[in-house]
């Protein structure tokens, strides 16, 4: 009768049926492993364009065999095009920007562990959560099949700026149904991420266990929950900047398109618009974006680190407030990705403020890692290395900024090398060495074995040495002028840059195929690695209080009671050096 | 788990989960803001340029405008002939169906009338893509009308369960209320921004 009533309880009965337990399934940990599984496809297909890419900026006579077979016009004989070198560039940008950025650390490592580590059986509507999985997965099938039509993928880059991504197929290669497939996936992706994001804030403000104060939640779920507040809002913008950009593109509006556009030598037949405003929308979508991919590499950093340092970070409290800033000041900062792009110049010093006020948030928190490794008795694992690497690049990348948010350095650097490196190492890399923090760390909990740390280290070590090599000389690039978005370097001062533009290359194909050890780390120790105990990294959340993999309700029926906040390490347990969110002994000076 | 499994509990079953359903419209209600926000802003920058004209707003608008506040009415009444009743759980309760009935005939009726709007502004020659002041009325009241539809889905979905279960969870009724109430409100802003800046 008990067991009849506890599994009432539940929001949804077990899962039955290949169909229900692996495909449409309601469960949040099956469809954050699918997140994390369509991320991981994403990101290879991302890595191996920027190989293309690097390839071609050092030998742009190179034949690439088999490439011709996949773009006939692209890649004739296999040699890339100035335009498909573009097309690339786009799809590298949007499949690691929404697809990987946005799907690992937000949406995978968050759907599966948010409603473990507030005590929840499941997110607050699993029906919306599996639908959320599901249309992500469609706006990547639209996205990717742009690859396969004779128009090609788009040339007009992750941001699609308009006019050029306005106008139709006029405007180059691409441009024609390869953008509209672009716009299409965009918007799906938004409704995607929306349904995704009202789930995370509806299950943290409802399903919390008895004792699980807001204050009390680990650092990594209050950084989903910010994230998802933050990516409410800003999917809701970006939602009607892809509709209007889509009724400019095929119903005939003018929107984004001015009047007496000349294109290809044809007068298009639209008036009136600003290409400005799709600048604009995006941006008030796209900065707010950037803290979508790196508040949650925040969160999984500060709980892996506290984990792997055995004490609290010196305030956890304080890093939750800073994140908060972060994502308010987020909606003020866009007009910095607009320095150059013609807006009034007074609004550039606008922009400039707040932008420069975000580094006081992020600087507090990477203090109090920094501090926190004072006097702590760190472990050697591959998931404490990566959240130290973490660091290494959260600084390393973060320091250009401080350049670049000044309006007047800004107008020199802005399409020079100097930016790719500012946020491929600030964004992209670190927010990358968040994830793979997090999969060493919670690999155990997901599938019930460990993954092995011999392999792991050799993974981070060269990841961190490449990652060095081949985004620190991007910086230098740009400061001697190298400008971005070019398919060769051929006039000017740039062939003398070429040995530079080698060695990235070498770095890139070495740091990529380093990825491989990962891969096969992953999938190895998946079937093959030893088994898990239910609490290997002696943590304090949840997560750790239940059996590794957790059973499909979590609990296994039962209603967690919480008595401490997430990071009592360093104290006097009785289990050792720290004592579980759930256990209800008393703790001196708490 | 052995910790927590002799803590003697006073939590009641599970039943926050059913405070999702109206959590998650208020947090939806939040979502629609901002893309509406967005609509409006774009306006705001697109009126700038020499093209923007000015549309007359079709008279029947304001017949519409009171279908939709009248259903909201309705809905409001119904739900509070609901709030009288002791259980969580609402009964099959013939008056508060109705009502909830009529609010759905009523928001087809409204959307029917957005339709006839849009039928007259083609009368003139003001289609989509002709000026963008017919663009923005076009945009606008159709995204509208798109989540008004969303509303009367949701409508006929309480109804279909009230008719076959009996029952329906206070909650559901309550965030269907809520987000026809949004509806009427966002549409008296979107009717202003249309009659002063279109």
């Amino acid at each position: 009768m008990e067991e009849a009533l506890k599994s009432q309880d539940h929001a949804h009965a077990p899962a039955e049926g290949f169909l229900r337990k692996y495909v449409f399934s309601l469960d949040h940990k099956v469809i954050g492993k699918q997140y994390y599984a369509l991320a991981l496809a994403a990101v290879f297909i991302g890595m191996v364009l920027s190989w293309l890419m690097r390839f071609h900026l050092v030998w742009p006579n190179a034949k690439i065999p088999g490439l011709e077979l996949i773009a006939k016009t692209g890649a004739p004989g296999g040699i890339i095009t100035p335009e498909y070198y573009l097309s690339l560039l786009t799809m590298h940008g949007t499949l690691m920007v929404f697809f990987v950025l946005t799907n690992a650390p937000f949406a995978g490592f968050g759907n599966y562990f948010l409603p473990i580590q507030i005590g929840a059986e499941d997110m607050a509507f699993p029906r919306f959560n599996m639908m959320s999985f599901w249309t992500t997965f469609v706006a990547f099938v639209v996205l990717v099949t742009a690859f396969f039509i004779p128009d090609g993928p788009p040339i007009s880059g992750w941001t699609a700026y308009a006019p050029l991504s306005a106008i139709g197929k006029d405007a180059g290669p691409g441009l024609g149904w390869g953008q509209n497939l672009w716009v299409i996936s965009i918007a799906i992706f938004c409704i995607g991420q929306l349904l995704g994001s009202l789930n995370f804030i509806a299950t943290t403000l409802d399903l919390r266990a008895k004792g699980m104060t807001l204050m009390r939640m680990p650092i990594s779920t209050w950084a989903w929950f910010i994230t998802s507040s933050i990516g409410l809002l800003a999917f809701a913008v970006l939602l009607p900047a892809c509709l209007l950009l889509l009724l400019d593109r095929m119903a005939g509006t003018s929107f984004f398109i001015p009047s007496g556009l000349v294109v290809s030598d044809r007068l298009q037949n639209h008036a009136g618009g600003s290409p400005l405003l799709w600048q604009h929308l995006f941006w008030f979508f796209g900065h707010p974006e950037v803290y979508i991919a790196i508040l949650p590499a925040v969160g999984i950093v500060s709980h892996v680190l506290t984990n792997s340092l055995r004490k609290p970070l010196l305030s956890a409290k304080v890093i939750i407030y800073s994140m908060m800033s972060i994502g308010f000041l987020s909606w003020m900062v866009w007009g910095h990705h607009m320095f150059v792009s013609g807006m009034n110049p007074f609004s550039s010093l606008l922009f400039s403020f707040p932008t420069l006020t975000i580094t006081i948030p992020a600087t507090i928190i990477t203090l109090i890692w920094l501090g926190s490794l004072y006097g702590a008795n760190i472990q050697i694992t591959t998931a404490s290395f990566f959240a130290l690497g973490f660091i290494s690049m959260f600084v390393s990348g973060g320091v250009s900024g401080f350049f670049l948010a000044q309006p007047s350095i800004d107008i020199y650097l802005h399409a020079t090398y100097f930016v790719v490196g500012h946020f491929h190492m600030v964004m992209g890399v670190a927010a990358i060495f968040a994830i793979f923090s997090g999969t060493y760390f919670w690999f155990p909990k997901m599938t019930g074995r460990m993954m092995n740390e011999t392999l792991g280290m050799l993974h981070f070590w060269i990841t961190f040495v490449g990652t060095y090599c081949i985004f620190m000389p991007f910086h230098y690039l740009g400061l001697v002028g190298n400008v971005r978005r070019y398919a060769s370097f051929v006039d000017d001062f740039m062939p003398a840059l070429m040995p530079v533009h080698k060695f990235i290359t070498i770095a890139a194909l070495t740091t990529g195929a380093a990825q491989f050890i990962f891969f096969f780390n992953l999938i190895h120790s998946r079937f093959r690695g030893k088994q898990a105990t239910a609490n290997p990294w002696r943590g304090t959340s949840l997560e750790w209080s239940i059996p590794s993999p957790p059973p499909w309700n979590n609990f296994g029926g039962d209603h967690p009671v919480v008595y401490h906040d997430a990071h009592q390490y360093g104290v006097k347990g009785s289990t050792g050096d720290f004592v579980m969110q759930t256990s209800p002994e008393q703790i001196l000076n708490e | 788990m052995s910790s927590t499994a002799n803590t003697p509990m006073s939590l009641p079953p599970r039943s926050d989960l059913a405070k999702g359903s109206e959590s998650g419209i208020w947090i939806a209600l939040f979502a629609i803001t901002m893309s509406f926000a967005a609509f409006t802003s774009a306006l705001f920058i697109r009126q700038a340029s020499t093209d923007w004209t000015h549309i007359a707003a079709p008279r029947i608008l304001f017949a519409s405008t009171a279908v939709l506040l009248l259903s909201s009415v309705l809905i409001e009444v119904s739900r509070r002939g609901f709030d009288g009743k002791p259980a969580s759980q609402i009964k099959e309760e013939s008056e508060g169906r109705m009502l909830l009935a009529a609010t759905l005939v009523l928001g087809l009726a409204f959307v029917g009338g957005q339709y006839l709007a849009w039928r007259e502004l083609a009368a003139q020659g003001l289609y989509l893509a002709t000026n963008p002041n017919s663009s923005f009325f076009y945009l606008l009241t159709g995204v509208h009308a798109l989540h008004v539809l969303g509303g009367i889905a949701a409508l006929a979905y309480l109804l279909a369960v009230l008719a076959a279960r009996g029952s329906v969870r206070r909650n559901l009724v309550n965030g269907v209320v809520v987000y026809w109430h949004f509806m009427a409100a966002l549409w008296l802003y979107l009717l202003v921004v249309i009659c002063v800046r279109l």
